[in-house]
């Protein structure tokens, strides 16, 4: 057998509903180019074959929840020359890190009725409390042209080329009309990352931040005007305290509003039978 | 690996791949008979049923899409359905066209996924899809172009193909404009052609001669195959609404899983999924699909597992027939909406995510607040019929090599397509010593 001497690429997952990994196999006209680029040496996802660390390039998916895995990232960072964080469980903690907020074990009670089977942290944080990472790409999912912008750009040796700015910015440039402004629709384009194509504001609807907070972000001039809008403050907390109520821009902000009810709830809630 | 030889001989898988989510199995066979079988799920649990206490009931869709990047119009369309239901709302036919395509464009994308990179694999003995494509490059292509057309369909309808974003309770914030429709029927042309042909590509597989004595359990709708709606039916004679059937199925927590094993009154296993749904509703195919099945030797009812892969290529071929009609006859609703007031009290969503029956359940106050939530994953149901297939595949398997008998087993979990990620948050509040 003739040494292969392609780059080596690992895709691992943690906490997380496997959509960013999907995002990958989602670059169906590049899939099997890029399958011939690199060696796909770790996927479980994709293939019952594994190699053998240490890798050139692992992306991670998902938050750490579990002790388990809180030691599983050590490894991975340890057999990994570069590391890539994927999508805003694995760069901010995730929609699950609502669960930051509730008091000890209270969700694990709400959901199973044997917490002690359970073996979780009463955190969701992201990689990067964890151990260094090199590269941060955020979305709700990820963006599949910048998945492979970074991909690219990992395997040339240059950083990746990744829009800083916001949605808000996105949507002029698309043309569409202001919601905020012309309609009063809530919207946090103004302080959301760009990089999905401003999507929402196309179909009629506000910017739910599902990219996270863009660069220099003014979360708290929003808010005011939000509220000034009309929005009820705890509405206002709902819109920042979703998926990346982990990121503190957000999850700060959402704080400062009132967090209503969100994950302080102990107990099972009222049980929907 | 398997190991151990004549009395006692083991399974056991420590990552299952190919499969959504975190998983491993495990079996022990001692003097030639199967004694311990277990599916462990290990994903980490996230816990969404408690995190949607407190949350808007507008916001469950887009949250609980979040439980799964596979099929998540499933999750918002129960999700709006149960918020619906409990508000006693009704959407229009052509708001429950428009639904009916963005699903049959999950279908395609997630069926293509499983049958080319997840299944088809297994069968002709390759590790993975890339290393089928060095054998057979123009049929994982002919598999990526079907599921880059659910992806197109997803798109078009839904913004964008993993979370779309333009469902909301009530239906849609815009309708897509008739051109960008009408520009999906030359693209799912070809795609019923590649459906019609991967039925064929699977039919000439080999499949190990097993059968399952299934309880088969779909959504049933007259005149219609389900997707996105109908009354909860079983092969032995149910025939139930979603909130009845809800009322029925009983979760149990146990050590091993993250996962609950659903059960019908607390007792009786049951299935969901693609041999379910064609088992109860096969005479509602469409023409070609019938024919496609027909000419692959599938009878109306099948009932070894193995031959999933068959009955998942036929489902292909009808959602891409299905999304040509619904594309051919799109009228864009006008609003694309219909209000939703919120109302107190408890209401039901059920619809056919790619890999079975997903029930979602809330309660809300009169603010639309949601008090209680529960999620009934497909692969919580399937799971105990996964087990029961294992102890099967390996009894009739005991004369395979460790390694084959292995293989084997990863691949009578697969035959199931488990969504471990959606399995793993999921438990009734209250299911022990009910």
């Amino acid at each position: 057998m003739s040494p292969d001497d392609r780059p080596t690429l690992a895709v691992w997952k943690f906490a997380s509903c496997d959509g960013c990994q999907l995002s990958l196999l989602d670059c169906e006209d590049e899939l099997l180019a890029l399958a011939g680029a690199v060696r796909i040496a770790h996927f479980t996802e994709m293939s019952r074959a594994a190699v053998a660390g240490p890798y050139d390039v692992s992306l991670v998916e998902g938050s750490i929840t579990t002790p388990a895995d809180a030691e599983r990232i050590e490894e991975v960072r340890a057999s990994s020359r570069r590391l890539v964080t994927i999508g805003a469980c694995a760069t901010a903690g995730g929609i699950q890190a609502l669960r930051n907020a509730a008091r000890g074990g209270a969700y694990a009670d709400a959901v199973y009725a044997h917490p002690e089977y359970l073996s979780t942290l009463e955190t969701s944080t992201p990689i990067s409390a964890h151990v260094p990472v090199d590269f941060e790409l955020q979305g709700c999912p990820i963006d599949r042209r910048q998945l492979l912008e970074v991909l690219t750009a990992e395997l040339a040796g240059r950083r990746p080329v990744v829009a800083g700015h916001t949605v808000c910015q996105q949507c002029k440039g698309r043309g569409t009309v202001c919601l905020l402004v012309a309609g009063g629709t809530p919207c946090l384009g103004p302080v959301t990352r760009a990089g999905c194509g401003a999507l929402c504001p196309s179909v009629g609807r506000g910017c739910f931040g599902c990219f996270g907070p863009a660069e220099g972000a003014n979360t708290e001039a929003l808010a005011r005007r939000l509220v000034d809008d009309g929005l009820a403050p705890a509405d206002a907390a709902r819109l920042f305290a979703t998926f990346y109520v982990g990121q503190p821009t957000f999850g700060d902000q959402a704080v400062r509003l009132g967090l209503p009810g969100v994950g302080r709830r102990g107990g099972r809630g009222e049980a929907p039978r | 690996m398997s190991h151990g030889s004549g009395a006692q001989r083991s399974v056991s898988v420590g990552g299952l791949a190919r499969v959504e989510g975190e998983g491993s199995l495990h079996v022990e066979v001692r003097d030639g008979v199967v004694e311990e079988v277990a599916l462990d799920i290990f994903e980490p649990p996230r816990f969404f049923e408690a995190l949607l206490q407190g949350r808007r009931a507008d916001e469950a869709p887009d949250i609980t899409a979040r439980i799964c990047g596979i099929c998540p119009v499933a999750y918002q369309m129960s999700a709006c359905g149960a918020v619906e239901d409990a508000c006693g709302v009704h959407v229009e036919r052509r708001i429950a066209d428009l639904r009916r395509l963005l699903y049959c464009g999950e279908w395609i994308q997630s069926h293509a996924l499983h049958v080319y990179l997840l299944h088809a694999p297994d069968f002709l003995g390759c590790a993975d899809a890339v290393e089928l494509a060095e054998r057979d490059r123009a049929a994982v292509e002919r598999g990526l172009m079907l599921k880059r057309t659910g992806n197109l369909v997803m798109e078009t309808i839904g913004g964008r193909a993993v979370h779309p974003v333009n469902v909301r309770v009530g239906g849609f914030y815009s309708a897509p404009s008739p051109d960008s429709v009408t520009a999906l029927a030359e693209p799912l042309r070809r795609a019923l052609d590649a459906a019609t042909a991967t039925v064929d590509w699977v039919a000439g597989f080999t499949f190990p001669d097993v059968a399952g004595d299934y309880r088969f359990v779909s959504l049933r709708s007259p005149g219609r195959y389900p997707v996105e709606s109908g009354r909860v039916a079983s092969s032995d004679g149910l025939d139930t609404s979603p909130g009845g059937f809800a009322d029925m199925v009983v979760e149990e927590h146990v050590a091993r899983s993250t996962a609950l094993h659903a059960r019908i009154d607390g007792r009786l296993e049951y299935l969901t999924g693609p041999l379910a749904r064609y088992a109860l509703n096969a005479a509602e195919l469409p023409p070609p699909a019938r024919e496609a099945a027909a000419a692959a030797g599938l009878g109306d009812v099948c009932t070894n597992p193995f031959r999933s892969i068959v009955v998942r290529a036929v489902e292909l071929v009808f959602a891409c027939h299905e999304a040509l009609r619904l594309v051919e006859a799109y009228e864009p609703p006008a609003p694309p909406a219909v209000e939703v007031r919120p109302v107190a009290g408890s209401g039901t969503g059920a619809t056919e995510a790619p890999r079975g029956l997903l029930l979602h359940r809330y309660t809300l106050d009169a603010d639309g607040v949601i008090t209680g939530a529960r999620i009934v994953a497909p692969t919580s149901q399937n799971q105990l019929t996964i087990e029961g297939d294992l102890r099967r595949v390996v009894q009739a398997g005991l004369d395979l090599s460790d390694e084959e008998l292995t293989w084997r087993c990863e691949q009578a979990v697969r035959n199931h397509d488990p969504c471990i990620s959606c399995a793993a948050h999921f438990l009734d509040v209250a299911v022990d010593g009910r």
